[in-house]
């Protein structure tokens, strides 16, 4: 077979995170063969997790560590209270004040002013930052590792599409791991239904206090609904906006998935922090959905409009539509989406051949690299081209923060975005992290050796000639990855 | 994010956020001596255009080497004489100031062994201290501490962690010159380092050539406030509009005297180290180069205010301090098409504290006739930039002879050090 460099660096940079040394050459007398192959990898797309906690487990541990603390604060709080009473009783007796010590204070005070601006200490550290760095580095390192990467992008679509947010949950690590990870290469509604009935799921999109104005808990408790996760489960998840639900709809499945809750840790010391289906609060009697009608049956009540969801042609088309953005361009092709939504409807979403269907589409293939790498898959794609294996996530992570991707930080339950726009203005804040990164590795790196690893064929002969110019080697790695066709895929 | 500052990211960040400031200490016999002598070196990245820094005003050829670019004690702005036949750029008064003290000197006309055009090439020469190319792992910096008893002070650093200091060296960001065996640490100015105006210009040019809409965006976000020629069908060698203003040299100023400043601050403090060195970027002038009134200029009064900035940190130290300021090549003697300069050979070096005997021009003037340039085209070199630092780190560091002609700058027994630099 003729050997195709180009596509196979398109390949890596469209569908991967970008080449890493020597796999433009690996691809190159198959590119499209080896995308397939990654799809068939036993266990791809799966993190080892060894050490790193389920999301019940950071939830309970999150518990205890806050309980404690609380208690210790407590303790010190009552023995201020007692020393400032003792020390009001020893001035009511008239004890001077040692003005000596006082001085003293002062001198080593302004001995620290002296000295020059030191690193901040590190912050005291607490499981759950720990945790969070945990996470962060098996979710960064996956991809960092990857031979190609298809399988993490898709993780990292899914995990977006279905996103939840650190800053309101421990467990945005552990749900990728749980809800989408195991699902990215099988069917739609599986992922769907760990999504929306997972704990972190649950608390950011408000679900855990939804009650049923008529369950015992709300007539009990005066309580209602909350139809938040209803609504952006048809809205953001599977249907689409203004596509095919009313705000009835919205209502009526708010209702439908009243009780699903988490058990709370107080109460339950060796589960708390899991998924629990709470019959009192669940709105008791049947609810219609988009012109159906569901019987009372619970938890599963809710499981039976998901799967319907799921297998609504709306949803196909939604889905596939975010898929083709995603990987193609702002506005793709509308044959893609086509093939894309009838391959989902014809498979009942086994997103394992839809994700086939992307890489066989002649679409998905156009010369026209539309896309600009979002600001994390950018970093990641460096540190490939830079021959790293991972390492620890805090550059990568301030990284993203300073680029506005902060990891399980999206600005809204929509996601990051994928519009090219909404990243473009942040070219010249990728310009100074792309200057920062070149600082600080390019004593150890050739810039050509990473040129090569990372664009080979698809450098222009602008970029070469400028990095074979460049007044330092950081400003020829500064080249290299803020190039044109390093930025986009 | 802030909460990632725990023990193993703290050094992951430490290399993620810009490094350039390293340090590593003391040698016992000037101590013994009862002196405390500090040494910080900064390299400028990117080739210093030395006849715009320090110019021969004197050389009747002067004027008509570089024409309206030249520097000249006339005009609208004056350049700073020095000793009758040389003047300093007018944008560097602090250092004239220091030189009128007797307190810096320039050497002119000097170069490494190297004598290829490659920045990556020149600046391992410059810093690894090795006399050819290919010998980029430890620097001539380091090998000076390794070889001098390292003295106590790694037991009483500042702000150390409990971790460990010694094992808190961050070698690879650390600048070549100061890498080696002998333990290394780092510090970090707050900032990131500013992307320099030239980094900025190139990679737009790479834009205007490849791809319209990333040359719009940057643009747009980098307040260029006048761009000649911003069709991006334009090719590059055609770009010699007027100087292009980047809003970033405020930036530029900020982090080097922070930088500057910063490491100071260490080599002050009493426990402090007392040899450093950090990397200032940016002097590669290709295109309006800008000597008197534009972007070299504006560079040169961000390197001035640095200097001012470490003269002000060292406090009383600065009696016993020596700041060297190099850079691994110079630049064409003749203007280039495009207002700018090309890659060059011999050049300036400028070195400034209170320890030096200063006031001086170290220089065995070549001249700027036609037939007096190095290959026709650059100041030829006549003074070996060793010999003016073997001086230096002989009678400030107490150095050997010896071991300055063999480990610290191999190969050079030629090049003696030059003496009486230091008061």
């Amino acid at each position: 077979m003729a050997l195709d460099p180009i596509e196979a660096a398109v390949a890596l940079h469209r569908f991967g995170f970008g080449p890493r040394a020597g796999s433009i050459a690996l691809l190159a007398s198959d590119p499209r063969g080896a995308l397939l192959a990654e799809l068939d990898r036993p266990n791809v797309g799966q993190v080892a997790n060894a050490g790193l906690m389920t999301s019940g487990q950071i939830n309970r541990v999150t518990f205890e560590f806050n309980a404690e603390r609380q208690a210790k604060q407590r303790l010190e709080a009552r023995r201020k209270e007692a020393e400032k009473q003792e020390a009001a009783k020893r001035a009511a007796e008239g004890a001077a004040v040692e003005s000596a010590a006082m001085e003293k204070s002062m001198e080593a005070k302004s001995m620290e002013a002296a000295a020059p601006a030191a690193p901040p200490n590190p912050p005291p550290e607490t499981p759950m930052r720990e945790n969070f760095i945990r996470e962060a580095k098996a979710h960064y390192d996956a991809a960092i590792n990857a031979e190609i990467g298809f399988v993490e992008r898709l993780v990292w679509f899914w995990s977006n599409h279905f996103c939840v947010n650190a800053d309101g949950t421990v467990m945005a690590g552990a749900y990728e791991r749980e809800a989408i990870r195991p699902h990215v290469l099988g069917r739609f509604v599986d992922m769907l239904l760990a999504a929306e009935s997972h704990p972190a799921m649950l608390i950011y999109l408000d679900n855990v206090q939804s009650t049923g104005p008529n369950s015992v808990a709300g007539i009990n408790q005066n309580r209602g609904l909350n139809e938040n996760l209803a609504r952006e489960i048809l809205e953001l998840h599977t249907l689409g906006v203004r596509t095919v639900y009313t705000q009835e709809d919205v209502t009526s499945f708010a209702k439908v998935i009243t009780g699903w809750t988490l058990l709370t840790t107080a109460t339950n010391p060796h589960n708390g922090g899991e998924f629990l289906y709470h019959p009192r609060m669940h709105e008791p009697g049947a609810q219609t959905v988009l012109g159906k009608s569901y019987r009372d049956t619970g938890v599963e009540q809710g499981r039976a409009v998901l799967t319907d969801l799921a297998r609504h042609p709306a949803t196909a088309k939604h889905i596939a539509t975010k898929l083709a953005r995603h990987f193609i361009a702002d506005e793709p092709p509308p044959a893609l989406v086509e093939r894309l939504t009838q391959r989902f409807i014809e498979t009942e979403g086994d997103l394992w051949q839809v994700s086939k269907a992307l890489l066989a589409a002649a679409e998905s293939w156009l010369p026209e690299r539309a896309k600009i790498k979002r600001p994390a898959e950018w970093f990641v794609a460096v540190r490939r081209a830079a021959g790293f294996s991972g390492g620890p996530p805090g550059p990568i992570l301030q990284g993203a923060n300073r680029l506005g991707e902060p990891l399980w930080r999206p600005p809204a339950p929509k996601g990051f975005s994928d519009d090219n726009s909404a990243w473009l203005d942040g070219l010249a804040h990728r310009l100074d992290s792309a200057n920062a990164f070149a600082q600080n590795t390019a004593a150890r790196l050739d810039p050509n050796a990473v040129m090569e690893a990372g664009l080979g064929p698809l450098a222009s002969p602008e970029t070469r000639q400028a990095v074979a110019r460049a007044e330092s080697k950081a400003q020829a790695l500064t080249f290299v990855i803020m190039a044109p066709e390093f930025q986009r895929r | 994010m802030s909460t990632m500052l725990h023990a193993p990211t703290r050094r992951a960040l430490l290399l993620g956020s810009g490094a350039l400031f390293a340090w590593a200490f003391v040698p016992r016999i000037a101590r013994a001596e009862g002196r405390d002598p500090r040494f910080l070196t900064i390299v400028l990245r990117g080739a210093l255009d030395g006849l715009a820094a320090v110019a021969p005003v004197g050389d009747p050829d002067w004027i008509k080497l570089r024409g309206d670019n030249a520097l000249r004690l006339d005009g609208k702005s004056p350049a700073l004489p020095l000793d009758g036949f040389f003047a300093l750029n007018p944008a560097m008064p602090n250092l004239h100031r220091l030189y009128k003290a007797g307190q810096a000197i320039v050497a002119h006309a000097v170069a490494t062994p190297y004598r290829e055009r490659s920045h990556f090439d020149g600046q391992d020469v410059l810093e690894s201290g090795y006399a050819r190319v290919g010998r980029a792992d430890t620097g001539w910096l380091n090998r000076v501490l390794a070889g001098l008893a390292p003295g106590d002070r790694v037991q009483s650093l500042p702000h150390g962690s409990a971790h460990g200091r010694r094992s808190f060296a961050v070698g690879p960001i650390t600048p070549l010159v100061v890498r080696g065996s002998a333990p290394v640490l780092s510090w970090v100015p707050s900032r990131l380092p500013p992307v320099g105006d030239e980094t900025t210009m190139r990679l737009l040019e790479i834009y205007r050539q490849t791809d319209p809409m990333l040359a719009r965006v940057l643009e747009d976000r980098i307040n260029l406030t006048k761009i000649a020629g911003s069709d991006p069908s334009r090719r590059s060698g055609e770009n010699t509009g007027p100087a292009i203003q980047i809003g970033n040299i405020e930036q530029v100023r900020a982090y080097f005297a922070e930088a500057a400043g910063g490491a100071a601050k260490f080599l002050a403090s009493a426990d402090g180290p007392r040899v450093g060195a950090l990397a200032l970027d940016g002097w590669d002038t290709h295109v309006n180069e800008g000597a008197v009134n534009g972007r070299l200029s504006a560079l040169l009064g961000a390197l001035d205010a640095a200097i001012a900035a470490i003269e002000t940190n060292m406090g009383a130290a600065w009696s016993e301090t020596v700041v060297a300021l190099i850079t691994e090549f110079g630049r064409t003697a003749r203007i280039n098409g495009n207002d700018g300069t090309d890659h060059g050979t011999a050049t300036v070096a400028l070195f400034a504290g209170g320890a030096l005997k200063g006031g001086r021009i170290v220089a065995d003037w070549p001249g700027v006739k036609e037939a007096d340039l190095y290959q026709n085209r650059d100041l030829k070199p006549t003074t070996d930039l060793r010999a003016v630092l073997k001086g230096l780190l002989k009678d400030h560091l107490r150095v050997e002879e010896q071991v300055l002609a063999t480990d610290i700058f191999p190969d050079s027994e030629a090049a003696k050090p030059i003496e009486g630099l230091l008061a």
